[in-house]
């Protein structure tokens, strides 16, 4: 099977406020169309890992997989390209632009990445949101719209360039568990239907438990 | 789908949801641009009309005999004493004639020089203007009238009759209008000059001349070479004054100087005679620079304050925009253009509104004594100054928003992520 992700012996250190080691030898794989979830205690170190993985975060040392290539530590341009074509983002606070409609938040990633024409990414955004089911919030400005309809909004944003690997940090931590279990179909569906790979940290056990995997962090190692 | 469209489609999102700040901002930049531009085409109007007060009527190069001492005492010519030191005291100047001896041959030769557009003769007399019992002393020019008025304006200084009535007039004169005032005359009447070996003559006033400065109108009157050679009972070769003009002002220095080794004669070259006339240009044009700039420095700190601030209150976007993969150039861009478009529409509106400005002052009457050929407040509307005004306009908005912009490039979006 192929392998979407790998880390190998991944450490990271904070200088401020004192020297911390917050990671230490971070080691896995992520095949594709693998649904995966993160646990571990607040403060353990798995939003940090996220960043990583998500290339915002270079400073670290050990490498980075992303479809087999070495994801490299310099190159702003190309980080901000590996991002945008391969890895789709969802934060547990529902990060969209407030003064674009909530079709506008969609489109943005593709219009970046270029590959298609203005009419054909909007057609793309619109079947990411009907697929979400919020279609009919396609021109309401993204502040008008409620929590749960905002994070799945941000999740057709991910979707929007058709990424490898779908990373999410708590993205039901601030949902209702009527919500909180909408998203997880969600994201259930996109991996059985299309193979998409999942990397999602969750308090959430019995979101954790649906998943194919659950890696226990503990102090900045991981223990299963 | 372009880059660019989708930075310009951010940038102008974000304006337009901040409108009222973004028409504050473009507001600075219209009212640096617009007193810039109003400013700078009053001034050099200005200069340029002052400059042509002076040098219309001055001749770049100005011929005379001078009188003055010798400057070798005959007994430097005594062979005996050359090896002495010889002190002469007292020395006074020798009388020699004001009439500058060939005339016409020097004239001739300068009209024929490539660098002279034109060399005119003059008489210039001292004569007495008689009224009953009073006389008044004064200059009379005899001028070659249809000259005169073709190569230094003289016809804007008539402010009555013509430069051709005078050429056509036997014993007519152009008196100056100070003197028409002092001895209450008018065109048509006739007055009396006597010059200063006695006999009277009898001149038919043609018109009036008024040069804008009160104490030469006040003593001098124009008439033909012909009228005032007889007043004086010279022939027609007495000249006493040549006036040159140049095709090319800056030409002057050397040829006066050619001149004055050619033909011993004094010549004076009119950046010699008007020294502080250009200080005065210079620090006028200073001042409005000066001016301008600050006005177009304080346009470009309110645009550094707005976007500052508008960066701040775009965190969250920054931040968004970087993890979806916009790189930072690209978030630069977007303040950057941001700028660029507040300076745009701020640096056109400033542009319409010097050109409104100037317009009006251009309508504006502006009557005054001195100066005879204005009617209304100088402006010099020279396009060069809108297209150095707009792109001033355009760079201190770069400036502006190029040092926020790198620093929205440079925020880290970790750090406004976890900080939610
Ligand atoms: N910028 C930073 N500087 C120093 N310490 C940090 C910084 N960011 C996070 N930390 C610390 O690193 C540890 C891991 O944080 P984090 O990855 O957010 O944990 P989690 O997401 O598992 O709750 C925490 O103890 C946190 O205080
Ligand atoms: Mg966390």
């Amino acid at each position: 099977m192929d392998i979407v992700l790998e880390a190998k012996h991944i450490d990271k250190y904070f200088r401020k406020p004192v020297d911390f080691h917050v990671l230490k030898a971070i080691s896995f794989q992520i095949k594709k169309g693998e649904f995966v979830s993160i646990m571990g205690k607040s403060g353990c170190g798995k939003s940090t890992l996220l960043y990583i993985l998500s290339t915002m975060d270079t400073d670290y040392e050990g490498q980075l997989y992303l479809n087999g290539q070495l994801v490299p530590k310099q190159n702003q341009e190309h980080l901000a390209y590996l991002r945008n074509k391969h890895i789709g983002f969802v934060f547990q606070f529902h990060y969209l632009l407030s003064e674009f409609t909530v079709l506008e938040n969609v489109m943005l990633p593709a219009k970046k990445l270029g590959e298609f024409t203005l009419p054909q990414i909007e057609l793309n955004a619109l079947e990411k949101l009907k697929m979400l089911n919020i279609e009919h919030l396609a021109n309401k400005k993204a502040s008008q719209v409620s929590g749960g309809e905002k994070q799945r909004v941000a999740i057709a944003r991910a979707l929007i360039n058709n990424p490898t690997l779908i990373l999410g940090d708590e993205p039901t931590g601030n949902l209702d568990s009527h919500n909180a279990q909408n998203v997880f179909n969600i994201f259930k569906t996109l991996c059985t239907e299309q193979g998409l790979s999942l990397l999602i940290v969750t308090h959430d056990e019995d979101f954790a438990k649906k998943t194919d995997r659950i890696i226990e962090m503990e102090d900045g190692i991981i223990r299963s | 789908m372009n880059n660019w469209s989708i930075i310009l489609s951010i940038a102008k999102t974000h304006l337009l949801t901040k409108a009222k700040q973004t028409f504050i901002a473009a507001l600075g930049v219209t009212f640096g641009i617009g007193s810039y531009i109003t400013l700078v085409c009053f001034m050099t109007g200005l200069n340029t009309m002052l400059d042509n007060l002076m040098l219309n009527q001055t001749p770049h190069i100005h011929i005379y005999n001078e009188i003055e001492p010798s400057k070798v005492q005959p007994i430097a010519l005594y062979e005996e004493f050359s090896q002495s030191l010889n002190v002469v005291r007292s020395i006074r100047p020798k009388l020699t004639q004001k009439k500058i001896h060939n005339a016409f041959p020097i004239i001739k030769y300068l009209n024929h020089h490539e660098q002279v557009r034109r060399a005119l003769p003059q008489v210039k007399s001292q004569i007495f203007y008689m009224a009953g019992s009073i006389d008044i002393g004064g200059t009379l020019i005899g001028v070659n009238p249809l000259e005169e008025a073709e190569f230094f304006n003289m016809a804007d200084y008539i402010v009555a009759g013509s430069a051709d009535a005078l050429n056509q007039t036997e014993n007519g004169v152009l008196l100056g209008i100070g003197i028409a005032e002092k001895m209450a005359l008018k065109v048509g009447d006739r007055v009396q000059v006597s010059p200063v070996n006695g006999s009277v003559f009898s001149l038919k006033i043609v018109g009036l001349y008024q040069s804008g400065i009160a104490d030469l109108d006040a003593v001098q009157s124009f008439t033909t070479l012909k009228t005032v050679q007889r007043v004086l009972g010279e022939p027609n070769n007495y000249i006493t004054d040549i006036n040159v003009k140049l095709y090319d002002i800056e030409k002057a220095i050397p040829l006066a100087q050619h001149i004055e080794k050619e033909f011993q004669l004094k010549a004076i070259d009119i950046k010699t005679a008007n020294a502080q006339f250009e200080t005065g240009t210079t620090i006028r044009n200073l001042i409005t620079y000066a001016v301008s700039i600050t006005l177009l420095i304080v346009a470009g700190f309110g645009i550094y304050n707005i976007l500052n601030m508008l960066i701040y209150e775009k965190m969250n976007d920054i931040a968004i925009l970087k993890a979806t993969g916009f790189s930072g150039r690209d978030v630069q861009l977007i303040f950057i253009s941001q700028a660029m478009i507040i300076g745009l529409v701020g640096g056109v509106l400033g542009l319409l509104i010097g050109w409104g400005l100037t317009t009006l002052i251009d309508h504006v009457p502006f009557n005054t004594e001195a100066l005879p050929t204005i009617s209304t407040y100088p402006i010099n509307q020279d396009p060069l100054y809108f297209i150095i005004g707009f792109l001033f306009a355009m760079f201190s908005t770069f400036l502006a928003g190029y040092f926020p912009a790198l620093k929205a490039k440079h925020i880290d979006p970790i750090k406004i992520i976890r900080g939610q």
